[in-house]
């Protein structure tokens, strides 16, 4: 078989248990592709012929009741992985080497898969286009020099060019869906305490959440099922009944009731976004889905609560990194002078700017003003959308207000650079999941997405509405492979 | 509102991050852009609503109290940058 | 400076002083495990062997927090007649620091575990109720240590993360020694409940302590300074008597005294101000996202509140009224579980009187010589209690019985065979002690020619001599009957 990369997550899944490939065979040919795809940088750390060992253990004594038999997966290097480098995207982990593996990635390792290396991202996840990374930009597969989204852009990346077949991102204001939507994969940010965020190094906690990113709904929903998992050594994870998501997907959301948001049409959102949106909605209806009209009326205000938020709570959740236990460390007079100089190099600007925008809104005088009235706006936005769902079942928005775009085009515009996620960020804030699925694309042929949000814990009427829109859509990603030589 | 020069060293000292007046100057900018957007927050009233910290619809768990007390010295100090076998090793701090 | 009455003041010419003082208490949650880690909390382990993940902050570690050091918080609030807050906060503490491996130290801020409560001194003039603020749980840090290298400093993370409860006092201590009867009985309490050991060597009970001054009389508080981490009652003692000195000096000088934190010099016997201008701390405390508020419910409390023993304040209550203690025996008696204890078991089996005098007497004198503590006693309750009833029914003098007395501390030996083995049984046979008085007559004719003629004082003198002569056997009483009669 030639094209294995090309397969999905089912097909390969399919083709190892009916003994069609071996893992060998399956893992050879993504690496393969890798080493051919260096020029993507989607890639910090590769763990290659290690897989490739796997691959062959694997073989020798295959279980093939495994819900990930054998599977080669790169993943997010925002997660622990043990005794494999975990740089987070920054120069202050650049040396940092885990003893411990993250509870999202041991689950996928219980079910058979194997690490092919550690993706790019943002710093911290800090960014909106993969910019930020002390490891350089990521090029987005779709098309030379276009940013693939950010944070999770080296994962997008990576799913889009067939580099894996499958992988995790983090999603704390839109890391998994605005890449996803960049790229023309599927990407899911699950609800709030779904999936654990022991061993993920922590942006913003009340936040973060890890989420898959696949080629289609139906592997999304498997990779959730794998990851999903109540995990004591998580505090905010909860106990819930989850689903085998993928065995119960369907196409059949008769008479499901859809809410579009009147505020989610803001000014100066290109015709082609609006266009596609109301396509989606056309697509919905065809399903048998019924279309409700609704409000959620502090969506203005959702970005910037964010911004006060996530630097906050980012602000104290990167002081550790102070070249005491681990990590880089520059030279310094005394304690107090390694310190600074130590986070003055190891951080690069954007993750200095939102430490210093979290330092500030919390610091004495500020605090009420900023975090605390942030705190309640959020509740109002929570408030919005727990009364919206007293009418609906699902949310129907854009993933992003537009295609990707070039490398370099905002970096010196943070704001201009923060509204990318306008539309993803009042999911995190409210804690709900959102799916982004591929829907169309723009005249330049780049991607674009559409959001689903659903209630909390509902992933499985999120990922089936997702499934039944997915088949309507048919997208097809345009890849030229322009980066293989 | 405008952040001044003044108020970006004493954040910055708080975060302990050095910067010096070229830095200080580019932070100052990109923060003002940012707060100004953020100051949007002030059209809304907030009185009366309560401040939401977790969407997390649970309680605290506890656990039992229980030693888990494996000697983990060898790999919590193999990352450390200054090498000792027994100690993290900083430079002398001055009180 | 005047003590007269209790009162503590400082006198500088035309003007009194009084100190206002409050006090910040770091007591140790006795536990197995730390408050969001399941490593080990034991005393004098080697550096680094006792942290986990969690306690080294590495990335991606979350805190999971310890239903025990919760229970042992509220129960040490119910201790403290305080209010248990059913829902409380964790927030971050934010400041960098080298034992500091978060970044940030997990406490409460604004809702505390526990609320409003009191405790009551025992004052030579009466009682004093001291009001608590409130008692929060928090993490304890790691140690710095300075001096085992000249250019670097070596930071040792076992204590990173043990629970501490920060019990907050209202300014409502007037004296170091009121802070000496606060600290102690805070302790007590403490060591009643099993929640904290109170061991101030190792540590476990440590204190901030707020001074302020002000003119005797005066309604409005003066600018408080804090003297921080001292660890040990004596100290805290004198850190006091020399800040508060300090702040009337400058007072009397005219200047103004800055709110600052202020370190206690024990070499120099000083306080000194910590503070470098530049780092004036702002700790940006906000809710611990890694946590959920806790929540208890009143059944959970409740619970627990069965668990609680007699405390110190009703137990002297019950010593006072059933046993008929005195205040001051009872107080002592009560000043930890253990004394109590020990006291109770002795008189099980006898008198309660002679048991009092000999415990608070003999034992705690013998104690204090060996520097023992009750729990080390060699006297087991069992022995002491049979030494009472053997000079209860007579069968040794109280003379004699410190002679046994002393015998029974060299090891835990039954007072009735050492009675036995040396012979030292009173003699209380009116024959045998006849025979004996008629020979120290005879011996004394002319003493007792006097005696007779009127020189009464002589009749001690005689018992003086049958005592003696009996080798301090004799019983007195029966010896004075005679003696009576002979003479």
């Amino acid at each position: 078989m030639s094209d294995i990369t090309k397969q999905s997550l089912s097909e390969l899944i399919k083709n190892i248990k009916d003994k069609k490939l071996s893992s060998t065979e399956v893992t050879k040919a993504f690496v393969e592709r890798s080493e051919k795809s260096k020029e993507l940088n989607a890639y910090v750390t590769d763990d290659f012929s290690a897989a490739i060992d796997k691959a062959k253990r694997f073989d020798e004594k295959p279980n093939l009741d495994l819900k990930l038999p054998g599977i080669p997966m790169a993943v997010k290097d925002l997660f622990c992985t043990k005794n494999i480098k975990t740089t987070a995207g920054s120069k202050i982990l650049n040396n940092f080497i885990p003893t411990y593996e993250s509870t999202v990635t041991q689950n996928i390792w219980n079910e058979g898969a194997i690490l092919l290396g550690k993706l790019n991202c943002d710093e911290f996840a800090m960014g909106s286009s993969n910019e930020t990374s002390f490891f350089g930009n990521v090029q987005n597969p779709i098309d030379k020099d276009l940013v693939p989204g950010g944070s999770s852009g080296g994962s997008s990346s990576a799913v889009a060019a067939q580099l894996t077949p499958i992988t995790i991102g983090t999603d704390t204001g839109g890391s998994i869906r605005q890449p996803a939507s960049f790229t023309g994969i599927v990407g899911l940010k699950p609800t709030y305490g779904s999936c654990s965020r022991y061993g993920i190094v922590a942006f913003a906690s009340s936040l973060d959440q890890a989420g898959p990113m696949a080629q289609n709904v139906k592997d999304c929903a498997l990779l959730h099922e794998v990851i999903s998992s109540y995990d004591e050594k998580d505090s905010t994870s909860i106990d819930f009944k989850r689903n085998n998501y993928s065995n119960e997907l369907t196409n059949n959301i008769k008479g499901k009731k859809i809410g579009i948001p009147k505020e989610y049409r803001v000014d100066g959102m290109p015709k082609e976004i609006e266009d596609l949106w109301k396509k989606g909605i056309d697509y919905v209806k065809d399903c048998g889905a019924e279309i409700i009209d609704i409000s959620l009326p502090h969506t203005n205000y959702a970005l910037p609560t964010y911004y006060i938020v996530a630097p906050a709570e980012a602000s104290s959740n990167l002081a550790r990194y102070d070249g005491v236990k681990y990590g880089f460390r520059a030279d310094g007079e005394n304690l107090i002078d390694m310190y600074e100089k130590t986070r003055s190099e190891g951080f690069g600007a954007e993750v200095q700017r939102r430490i210093m925008i979290g330092t500030y809104v919390l610091s004495s005088g500020y605090y009420d003003a900023y975090y605390l009235k942030a705190q309640k706006v959020r509740k109002l936005i929570k408030n919005d959308f727990d009364e919206a769902y007293k009418k609906v079942d699902a949310i129907l928005t854009p993933s992003t207000p537009s295609s990707a775009f070039k490398i370099g085009e905002k970096t010196n515009d943070p704001v201009s650079m923060y509204l990318n996620d306008i539309f993803t960020v009042p999911v995190n804030l409210a804690g709900l999941p959102g799916i982004s699925i591929p829907a169309g694309h723009d005249v330049k042929g780049y991607p674009l997405g559409l959001q689903i949000i659903g209630k909390a814990f509902d992933e499985q009427n999120l990922l089936n509405i997702a499934f039944a829109m997915e088949e309507k859509i048919n997208f097809k990603n345009k890849i030229t492979d322009w980066w293989i030589k | 509102m405008s952040i001044d020069l003044k108020t970006i060293k004493h954040i910055s000292k708080l975060s302990r991050i050095s910067v010096n007046e070229k830095k200080a100057e580019k932070l100052a900018g990109d923060l003002n852009s940012i707060f100004e957007f953020i100051e949007k927050l002030n059209e809304l009233k907030t009185e009366n609503v309560e401040p939401l910290t977790s969407v997390a619809e649970t309680t605290l768990k506890l656990r039992s109290d229980k030693v888990n007390s494996k000697n983990l010295r060898e790999q919590i100090i193999k990352n450390s940058p200054q090498e000792n076998e027994d100690y993290f090793v900083v430079p002398k701090v001055i009180e | 400076m005047s003590k007269d009455k209790s009162e503590y003041l400082i006198n500088r010419k035309d003007n009194q002083y009084e100190v206002v003082i409050g006090l910040e208490v770091h007591a140790q949650v006795t536990s197995e495990s730390k408050l969001f880690s399941t490593s080990s909390t034991k005393f004098g382990a080697e550096p680094n062997t006792q942290v986990s993940l969690v306690d080294a902050a590495l990335p991606g570690m979350l805190p999971v927090i310890n239903e025990y050091c919760v229970k042992q918080a509220i129960k040490t609030g119910i201790g403290l007649k305080a209010k248990i807050n059913k829902r409380s906060v964790f927030d971050r503490k934010n400041y960098f620091y080298a034992d500091l491996p978060q970044g940030y130290q997990i406490s409460q801020f604004k809702d505390p575990i526990v609320g409003q409560g009191k405790v009551i001194l025992d004052m030579p003039d009466g009682q004093k109720e001291v009001g608590i603020e409130r008692l929060h749980l928090e993490q304890d840090a790691g140690k710095s240590i300075h001096d085992l290298d000249p250019k670097n400093t070596f930071v040792d993370l076992n204590r990173s993360g043990v629970a501490l409860m920060e019990i907050v006092s209202k300014p409502d201590l007037r004296s170091p020694d009121e802070v000496n009867a606060y600290v102690k009985k805070l302790r007590s309490i403490m060591r009643y409940l099993g929640t904290c050991d109170g061991n101030m060597q190792e540590g476990s009970l440590r204190a901030d302590v707020n001074v302020s001054v002000r003119k005797k009389g005066s309604k409005v508080f003066g600018t408080r300074c804090e003297i921080k981490n001292v660890n040990s009652i004596k100290f805290m003692q004198m850190a006091i008597e020399y800040e508060a000195n300090r702040q009337v000096d400058l007072i009397e000088e005219g200047q103004s005294i800055d709110q600052e934190t202020r370190l206690f010099d024990t070499k120099k016997n000083e306080t000194r101000s910590m503070r470098s201008k530049e780092d004036a701390h702002d700790y940006r405390y906000f809710p611990d996202p890694d946590l959920l508020p806790l929540e208890v419910s009143d059944d959970f409390i409740e619970k627990l509140k069965l668990e609680i023993p007699e405390l110190p304040d009703e137990k002297k209550k019950r010593f006072i009224e059933k046993f008929k203690l005195s205040p001051y025996e009872a107080t002592i008696l009560v000043s930890d579980n253990e004394t109590s204890n020990y006291f109770e078991n002795v008189i099980k089996k006898s008198d309660v009187k002679l048991a009092t005098n000999w415990i608070i007497g003999e034992l705690f004198a013998a104690l204090n010589e060996k520097n023992l503590e009750i729990t080390e006693s060699p006297i087991s309750a069992g022995n002491l209690s049979k030494l009472i009833n053997l000079i209860k029914d007579g069968t040794i003098s109280g003379k004699i019985a410190k002679t046994v007395f002393e015998n029974m501390m060299e090891g835990d030996k039954d007072p009735k065979k050492i009675v036995e083995e040396k012979g030292l049984k009173q003699e209380s046979d009116p024959k045998a002690l006849e025979a004996l008085i008629d020979k120290v007559i005879d011996d004394n004719r002319e003493k007792a020619t006097e005696y007779k003629s009127g020189k009464v004082k002589l009749f001690g003198f005689f018992v003086g001599q049958v005592m003696k002569v009996s080798g301090g056997k004799a019983n007195p009483q029966i010896v004075n009957e005679i003696l009576k009669k002979k003479l």
